[in-house]
């Protein structure tokens, strides 16, 4: 028998971080590891929740929202920072904030041999598109590595992308 | 495949006819043509445009409507570069904002990069993709009395609005310079939130 795990605390942290910070838009393509975060985000009648059919989407409806006053996030999982290339061009010409939480996959214990581009890939892709990327790899470090890159990305109007570790959200136990 | 009349209408002064009436609407542009169209119709503070992110403007002018549900949004834009982005029908038609009017100037072609067809040369019908998204206003405007009746209706925050203008195939030189994408954002937060915009 695998061992049962207790529900994780980080996505409520994440979740009071980005309410202390004002987020009022959160976009998102839904992953397992943020399942518990957008739950929390939806039942929020202060923030705008929008479900994107691509990542790139979320890019530039938070450039949107930034030149209308709001602060936004955008919850993806590596393979969706694939999805964002060319727009993040316009975060950088512009110096537009983003503050980007990706949940890892392709890392850290992977069953899914598909994840291991992106998984890989992730963080070179995004210092080549000048995004800003940090990560976390504790669970119990993850409230001020959000709120740290909320202030970075906010205060200097230049896109962050904080790499939430495979280890903290866990995998799925492939082993027979 | 869908039969084709030639579309008469001019892009410049449609768009012209359409800004003409602006009053604090916020705009953005995509990139190409649709810029060059809206610089030339008069530059403004409230205008932001794109000059790359081939896809991104009617989801940028969703965060902006969203984040300003009191000013109506317009977004004008090629049929080449809505199409590179046609997800954001499906995004926005399921969040309805009310003040948000996605105008595509359909001129059936890429024009900036050397007049190939695109897709709605080829039939598809980007109003009844709007419409099948759930946007609750949608046309194809192929005449000058269509636009007309048309006009007050974009300026209306009476749900997401679509319109895909039937325009020919004239090109016309850049007339816009400003392209510094930082100063474009700085110039339009200031004019639209004042010193909030550098808090
Ligand atoms: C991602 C990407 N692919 C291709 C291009 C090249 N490109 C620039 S403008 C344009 C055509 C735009 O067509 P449309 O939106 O219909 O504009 P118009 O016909 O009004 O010029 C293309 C393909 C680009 N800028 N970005
Ligand atoms: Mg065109």
């Amino acid at each position: 028998m695998k061992p049962q795990k207790k529900p994780a605390t980080w996505p409520n942290d994440i979740y009071e971080v980005l309410k202390q910070v004002g987020i009022k838009q959160v976009a998102y393509v839904p992953d397992a590891g943020h399942t518990q975060l957008i739950n929390s985000c939806n039942a929020d009648r202060e923030m705008k929740v929008i479900s994107l059919t691509t990542e790139e989407e979320g890019v530039a409806m938070l450039a949107g929202a930034w030149l209308g006053g709001q602060r936004g996030v955008m919850l993806l999982q590596s393979s969706g920072v694939g999805n964002c290339i060319n727009l993040l061009s316009i975060m950088n010409e512009c110096r537009f904030p983003l503050l980007m939480l990706v949940t890892m996959r392709g890392e850290w214990g992977e069953f899914n041999p598909w994840q291991l581009a992106m998984g890989q890939g992730t963080p070179p892709a995004l210092q080549h598109a000048g995004v800003v990327v940090q990560r976390v790899d504790r669970a119990e470090e993850v409230r001020e590595h959000v709120f740290a890159a909320a202030q970075l990305t906010f205060n200097t109007s230049r896109p962050v992308a904080l790499l939430i570790s495979q280890r903290i959200i866990g995998f799925k136990d492939w082993s027979k | 495949m869908a039969t084709k009349t030639k579309a008469t209408l001019d892009r410049r002064a449609v768009i012209n006819k359409i800004l003409e009436k602006r009053g604090d609407a916020l705009v953005v542009t995509g990139l190409g043509s649709s810029c060059y169209d809206v610089g030339a119709a008069g530059d403004h503070a409230n205008n932001f445009y794109l000059w790359g992110g081939m896809g991104a403007a009617a989801m940028m002018g969703l965060g902006l409507a969203l984040a300003q549900p009191t000013r109506q949004v317009l977004v004008i834009t090629g049929d080449g570069e809505m199409l590179m982005g046609l997800g954001a029908l499906a995004t926005i038609g399921t969040q309805g904002p009310r003040n948000l009017s996605i105008i595509v100037i359909d001129n059936e072609l890429y024009s900036e990069t050397g007049m190939q067809p695109t897709h709605t040369a080829r039939g598809v019908d980007l109003a009844a993709m709007a419409k099948a998204a759930q946007f609750p206003r949608s046309a194809t405007i192929t005449t000058d009395a269509q636009l007309k009746s048309w006009v007050p209706q974009l300026y209306a925050p009476a749900g997401a609005a679509f319109v895909a203008i039937k325009v020919n195939a004239a090109r016309y030189p850049m007339a816009i310079r400003l392209r510094d994408g930082a100063h474009i954002k700085n110039r339009f937060r200031e004019a639209l939130l004042g010193n909030a915009a550098f808090d």
